[in-house]
């Protein structure tokens, strides 16, 4: 029994956030957001072997699990750092795997930072008006909105079937373009497709379902990572402002703020950890576990980025100390692959409680 | 992550079972903490180490190495037998361990065997009407008086005290010190002379609690445990025990299923609850919360095991805990209506009125062991390590 982190994995975690405290300062995250220029940072992480995480050995990866997963996305959350890890380095090597094509050439170029996949699968947790992705006859014809990690080398895209496709950013008939959010660490675009060839990875829509899982999780935990560095933040900075003669954080209003956010937060952290185990381990539970804990770090994430932002007082609401990065990162994992109510309407339907 | 419990353990598994099996007609339901089933129940338990367990033979438990595990896995066990682990009450959970701990070898033999046998029933005499969030400003006096202790003043929210053979008490004996330093613990019958004990109705209609007075108690001089002045860290050797003890997350988690189950029974015009997509996404978000807290209680077990401090994970948990439960209990009253109304003899009473009871005794639990401001402060300066409250007016 150990329900906790191995040495190896707080090395690996170690390793990662140290990499991000040296080469993503803020400072380095505001310049991305105007330029929008992130090879390096992801070719650095490559380094770390963090595109093969969970690309087997045979394909040039690490073959690691998806709690290792979910490790570096909390460490990319809390660095609000810019790299392509959810469609590179989680959902193609899931995809591939799940789909049973885990000698896939295209495994060891991602592995080696040669191949990034966007995510095109937004549709899948509810068709928005104008969405919508259609295959047939080995073509895909339609529009993908909000695809994650835009622009990239490849794009894995969901059809209406829940069929998985994927394809290259130069086929026929493909184009795309940035769709700007709030969240400028994470580029964003869509797709048309107009009888774009694509390569069929799998009709099983539970292909889909599990890369959905594990990107929701991976999504829970970068807000679990953002979301501590907002307290981090708000607690040392109750501490240094100075307000009636005494650091701010000695009174009880602004105290209790912050034991809010650690009381929501902290049990986060395990329940981040247990999904994810559950992921590879505990295939009857990963679907209820995704989905809740998507949906419960969203609205835990929600509150602390509000009760954090309002502990800096005026200053949190500038530019300044760009602690809107965090608040915008939160809120793009809340909305993206499905807001909680969708996600606990679906966590109804796995136990039967709902048609 | 290894959520396995390992070879050797579920072999321990396989012999609670075992025991329970042969047992379990034994254990009383419901019954009175003086029956004679219940005091048989409570021996048979320590004979066979499934209460008791680590504390030491010479002071009648039944001497097992301390193994979280092992504890953890006979919890589990008679909760999925639905069996009484034995007596609890104060005396077992906070008094003993604190004896161990702080007290002399004739306190200790003297008290925890029939403490642990149910034959001494024990109340605990900390809160004062003048001394609840700030309960080291304590004001029960005990005076020296040649060979005993002259006590004076009156304890609130002592539970069991109608039915308790003796209390452990924190009192001011020392007039002069600061005040955390001028506190001691004793012990004494609660049929002194000089004891008077009122029930105190809470809003559940409940007398749980009592108002305890005492006018010139006299208590032997060596009933003391610690040096004199240093009750107050006697006291807080075991409050944490207390706190650690609210909030259970596995109990929340079978009041979850019982909802779950309400919810499934219980129709409005002709449909059951569950199908309501508003009552379905509040359940639905209670149960992501249950979830996150029994994850929680996991970390928190694994680094018990490992002889670690889980922390923050460990100091939340009262609040968290009492506050889910409170919020779940009122979903539960919120889904039936009028009919959540129901107390009492009303005909329409659902699962014998349990939804109301827990809504209200949880907000009691929310404000009792340490408020949840309380709980705030201890995780903010504790945890967290903000500055605290500038001293002006703290000390006496």
């Amino acid at each position: 029994m150990e329900f906790g982190l191995s040495q190896e994995q707080i090395l690996l975690q170690d390793s990662v956030t140290r990499f991000l405290a040296d080469q993503v300062p803020l400072e380095r995250v505001r310049r991305f957001a105007d330029e929008s220029d992130d090879t390096d940072i992801w070719r650095g992480l490559c380094e770390l072997g963090i595109a093969g995480l969970l690309i087997p050995e045979a394909a040039g990866g690490v073959g690691l699990s998806c709690l290792e997963a979910a490790l570096v996305a909390e460490a990319l959350g809390h660095h609000v750092a810019p790299a392509p890890f959810l469609g590179s380095a989680v959902a193609a090597p899931l995809a591939l795997c799940y789909a049973g094509a885990a000698d896939h050439p295209l495994l060891p170029r991602i592995a080696a930072g040669e191949a990034t996949v966007g995510l095109a699968v937004a549709g899948a947790t509810g068709a928005r008006a104008g969405a919508g992705v259609r295959w047939e006859g080995g073509v895909l014809n339609g529009r993908a909105l909000f695809v994650a990690g835009y622009p990239a080398t490849h794009y894995l895209v969901a059809d209406q079937a829940r069929g998985l496709n994927l394809l290259e950013a130069g086929a026929s008939g493909l184009s795309g373009r940035n769709l700007t959010t709030v969240d400028r660490t994470r580029p964003t675009g869509e797709l048309t497709l107009d009888q774009t060839p694509a390569e069929r990875l799998t009709d099983d829509p539970e292909v889909l379902a599990r890369v959905l899982d594990a990107a929701r999780v991976m999504l829970a935990a970068d807000t679990l990572g953002a979301a501590q560095s907002m307290l981090n933040q708000a607690v040392a900075y109750a501490g240094e402002r100075q307000q009636f003669g005494r650091p701010i954080g000695s009174f009880q209003a602004v105290k209790h703020m912050c034991a809010e956010m650690a009381a929501e937060l902290e049990p986060c952290r395990a329940l981040v950890w247990y999904a994810a185990h559950a992921l590879d381990h505990l295939p009857e539970e990963a679907r209820l576990t995704a989905c809740h804990t998507k949906a419960h770090l969203a609205e835990v994430g929600k509150f602390v980025a509000k009760t954090a932002t309002e502990v800096h007082g005026g200053m949190g609401f500038t530019d300044l100390l760009g602690l809107h990065y965090w608040f915008k990162r939160i809120g793009y994992n809340r909305q993206m692959l499905g807001a909680p109510e969708l996600l606990r309407e679906e966590a109804a339907r796995v136990q039967q409680l709902t048609a | 992550m290894d959520l396995s419990y390992g070879p050797q353990y579920e072999a321990f598994r396989e012999q609670v079972r075992e025991f329970l099996e042969r047992h379990r007609d034994a254990a009383p339901q419901g019954a009175g903490l003086r029956s004679e089933k219940t005091l048989a129940w409570q021996r048979l338990l320590i004979e066979h180490g499934y209460a008791a367990r680590t504390i030491p033979k010479e002071y009648g438990g039944y001497g097992a190495a301390p193994d979280i595990l092992e504890s953890r896995i006979i919890a589990e066990e008679f909760a999925r037998a639905q069996v009484s682990q034995g007596l609890g009450g104060q005396g077992i959970s906070m008094l003993v361990p604190t004896l161990l701990e702080m007290g002399t070898e004739e306190q200790k033999r003297e008290f925890i065997p029939p403490t642990l046998r149910g034959e001494t029933v024990w109340c605990q005499g900390y809160s004062e009407p003048g001394a609840g969030s700030d309960l080291a400003s304590l004001s029960t006096r005990a005076e020296l008086d040649g060979e005993e202790w002259v006590v004076n003043g009156q304890k609130i929210w002592t539970s069991t005290a109608q039915l308790a053979d003796w209390i452990f008490c924190l009192v001011r004996t020392e007039l002069d010190a600061p005040k955390h330093k001028g506190i001691s613990f004793l012990l004494f019958r609660m049929d002194s002379p000089g004891i008077e004990v009122r029930p105190l109705v809470d809003m559940t209609g409940a007398a749980n609690f009592n108002e305890v007075f005492f006018t010139d108690v006299r208590v032997p001089k060596h009933q003391i445990v610690g040096n004199r002045g240093d009750g107050w860290m006697v006291a807080n050797a075991i409050l944490r025990h207390e706190r650690d003890s609210l909030g259970n997350p596995d109990a929340t988690l079978s009041r979850l299923n019982a909802l779950i189950e309400l919810m499934k029974t219980e129709t409005l015009d002709g449909r059951p609850l569950i199908e309501n997509p508003v009552f379905r996404d509040r359940l639905m978000r209670l149960q992501g919360r249950v979830m996150a807290m029994r994850c929680n209680d996991l970390r928190i077990l694994s680094a018990r095991v490992n002889r670690q401090d889980a922390g923050l994970a460990r100091m939340v948990v009262k609040l968290q805990g009492t506050e889910l439960r409170h919020e779940l209990e009122g979903l539960a009253i919120d889904v039936m209506g009028e009919i959540g109304l129901a107390y009492g003899d009303n005909p329409y009473l659902r699962d014998r009125g349990s939804w109301q009871t827990q809504y209200m005794y949880f907000l009691g639990l929310i404000i009792g062991g340490g408020t949840s401001q309380i709980q705030k402060n201890i995780i903010s300066e504790r945890g967290l390590g903000m500055p605290r409250e500038p001293k002006l007016g703290r000390e006496r």
